[in-house]
């Protein structure tokens, strides 16, 4: 930008054609009188190129005799913003040390830069991250987000329920077309996906289950394996697995990006409550259709059991429909039920929550998105969890 | 808001000793002014300064560290939510990204307001919707959605939803920004078309002097260095007589400083 003795545009081809050596950067230092060390720059400075280690300026003023800074660059045939760095890199080493600088041997262009560089104060009181460093404080931030993050959720806990005496009152608003497409969205749309899903459990319950009860001669107990396996675990958990990649990651897209848009402030100026606009629906909307999704989720993995248990180990169809039939009622199935109308909250809460308290850029909406789901993830194993505990408690 | 008994005495909007902070950040500190009804009213100040952070104070989205706004003689901060969703009603807002509902079209984006706060018949509400489109020139492009239109028309589309309950006080953020001059000016000219036929308070935060010139009759400017309001009033007046060097050089572009 800055190559003034050249013809426009034919510089840096000539400046490759030149040997390497005449080329390269180089750097002297000078002392021309007792008090001042002078900086001589010559070759071509080019980004990207080998340049010469910055001169420590601390250890060549040690004797506290040197008292200026001088620049010269007469020998410069190229500088483009590797020097600027340089020098600017110098100057902070100079004034702690106390030293003045002239820059007047500087490239003209090079001390325009500088100044404009130096132009704007850095932003101060602000005082961002400036003990971030520090082993104890980045416990003690961790231990803070952890805190606000709870509190958020309760927050926003409270908000949604607040929200649903609304809807109970009629005084919630959201319209009604959102529902329907959410419902189709969370309905038919994800059918295909579960269906997959859960015949292949299905089939992997059945196999891993044939394999050890072959040993006992027991593979008739396949049915049962599958039945239960399908009914109170594999069918719930699934389904919120799926759910929560394919629509809460959705969601929190869905929201941050309206909160990047400024859509969601567009809402609450106009009076209307982001969290009975969108987040109500959702979480409705999920909570509906996750039972369904399950008891779906339910029939094709035992017809994947049954495909083996029938085709592949020859149990005669009868009394594998009969040992499925003894293996399972309805407790189990209700607590499969009961469990996916949970995760399908846990889904639709991480989601919209994620997507509520997304920052304001595109990278927000990512993060948001990913947090979504592994959030939701982790919590449905661990609801998961509490349920086992529970219902061996009390032996259902 | 055609109320023409309200008494001219009291200001629109009162913003005192008012203190917006991020966290332990000071954006601007101990801000004092007043909006006058029918006034247009320009936030000004460098990049950074604060005026989008004071925009958001005074329609309700951000609450103020310290210091409190009257809308005429109610303190907006201290009212409940209730109440002050009530109040922001009567506010109309164009966003600075338009900040239009990506998954409505324009006419349903015009019409959710209407839906929301008026008892309007489906077919009222579609006839005031064609009429706010074409107040802003979007005549015919109700069933677009915001991703098919261009950005400037956007915002007119942002401006036709803001003005959907003709409101009292119309916010704009930058309404001009990333518009080309001729667009520009369009917006200026409609921006105080409707300040004459709404008889609305207009406050409108912007970079661009032709419109600050144009179409303001009364200004604050916000000073980043000393986080304070550093002139008030009719910015054409402020150019004449403020000796400030950071107003003097905002206002004419930098070609002049202030003599001191
Ligand atoms: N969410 C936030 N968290 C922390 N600091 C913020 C946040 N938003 C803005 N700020 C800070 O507050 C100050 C004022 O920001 P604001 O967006 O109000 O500026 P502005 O005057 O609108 O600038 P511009 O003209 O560039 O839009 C800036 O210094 C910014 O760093
Ligand atoms: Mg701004």
């Amino acid at each position: 930008m800055h190559r003034q003795t050249y013809a426009d545009g034919i510089l840096p081809v000539k400046l490759i054609m030149l040997g390497e050596d005449m080329a390269k950067a180089k750097l002297d230092i000078l002392y021309p009188c007792p008090d001042t060390i002078k900086i001589n720059f010559s070759g071509q400075w080019q980004t990207g190129r080998q340049i010469p280690s910055r001169p420590d300026i601390e250890k060549l003023t040690q004797d506290g005799a040197i008292r200026k800074l001088q620049f010269e660059s007469n020998g410069l045939t190229f500088w483009d913003s590797s020097v600027v760095v340089f020098v600017s890199g110098i100057l902070k080493q100079c004034e702690p040390a106390g030293i003045t600088v002239d820059q007047t041997g500087l490239p003209s262009g090079a001390k325009r830069l500088l100044t404009l560089a130096s132009a704007v104060a850095p932003k101060t009181g602000a005082d961002k991250n400036s003990d971030a460093d520090q082993f104890l404080a980045r416990i003690g931030d961790k231990g803070i987000q952890v805190h606000s993050s709870i509190l958020m959720t309760f927050e926003f806990i409270g908000d949604l329920t607040l929200s649903f005496g609304r809807l109970i009152r009629g005084k919630a608003h959201f319209r009604m077309a959102d529902v329907y497409e959410l419902l189709q969205e969370c309905g038919w749309k994800a059918l295909p996906i579960v269906s997959l899903i859960s015949i292949l459990v299905g089939l992997i319950l059945a196999f891993m289950g044939a394999v050890q009860l072959r040993l006992f001669d027991a593979q008739i107990y396949v049915a049962d394996l599958v039945a239960i396996g399908m009914a109170r675990e594999m069918a719930p958990i699934m389904t919120g697995v799926i759910i929560s990649g394919r629509t809460g990651a959705a969601f929190a897209a869905n929201i941050g990006t309206m909160q990047v848009n400024e859509e969601v402030d567009a809402l609450k100026t106009l009076g209307l409550s982001p969290i009975d606009y969108l987040v109500l629906p959702r979480v409705l909307v999920l909570v509906l259709m996750m039972p369904l999704l399950c008891l779906y989720s339910d029939l094709l993995g035992l017809a994947g059991g049954m495909a083996v248990g029938i085709g592949m180990m020859d149990i005669p169809y009868i009394q594998y429909l009969e040992h499925t039939r003894q293996a399972v009622d309805i407790t189990d199935f209700s607590i499969g039920l009961v469990k996916s109308v949970l995760f399908g909250f846990i889904v639709a809460l991480s989601g919209c929550l994620q997507g509520m308290y997304c920052g304001r850029s595109a990278s927000a909406v990512g993060l948001a998105t990913t947090s979504a789901v592994v959030i939701a993830i982790v919590y449905i194993v661990v609801a998961d969890g509490l349920f086992a505990v529970i219902t061996n408690m009390i032996g259902i | 808001m055609h109320n023409k008994t309200q008494t001219k005495t009291v200001p629109h909007i009162t913003v005192s000793n008012l203190t917006m902070t991020y966290g332990d950040y000071v954006v601007i500190r101990d801000l004092d002014f007043t909006i006058n009804r029918g006034d247009v009213f320009a936030v000004m100040g460098g990049s950074g300064c604060g005026k989008s952070t004071l925009m958001r104070i005074l329609i309700g989205l951000k609450s103020p560290a310290k210091g409190s706004v009257h809308y005429q003689d109610v303190n907006f901060w201290e009212m409940s939510e209730s109440g002050r969703n009530k109040m922001m009603q009567r506010m109309g807002i164009l966003y600075q990204s338009g900040a239009l509902w990506s998954s409505l079209t324009l006419a349903e984006n015009v019409a959710l307001p209407l839906e929301q706060y008026t008892c309007l018949s489906k077919n009222g509400i579609r006839e005031f919707v064609t009429l706010k489109l074409a107040l802003v020139g979007l005549a015919g492009f109700e069933n677009y959605y915001p991703s098919e239109i261009s950005g400037g028309m956007r915002k007119r589309a942002g401006l036709a939803r803001a003005m959907a309950l003709d409101p009292d006080v119309l916010f704009f953020d930058e309404p001009s920004a990333g518009l080309d001059p001729i667009s520009a000016k369009m917006l200026d000219d409609l921006i105080i078309e409707i300040k004459e036929s709404l008889g609305a308070t207009i406050v409108i935060v912007t970079h661009e002097l032709p419109s600050i010139f144009a179409i303001a009759n009364n200004s604050i400017f916000l000073d980043t260095a000393t986080r304070t309001a550093v002139a008030a009033g009719d910015p054409k007046k402020m150019l004449k007589t403020s000796n400030n060097p950071n107003v003097i050089r905002f206002l004419t572009r930098g070609d002049k400083i202030a003599k001191q």
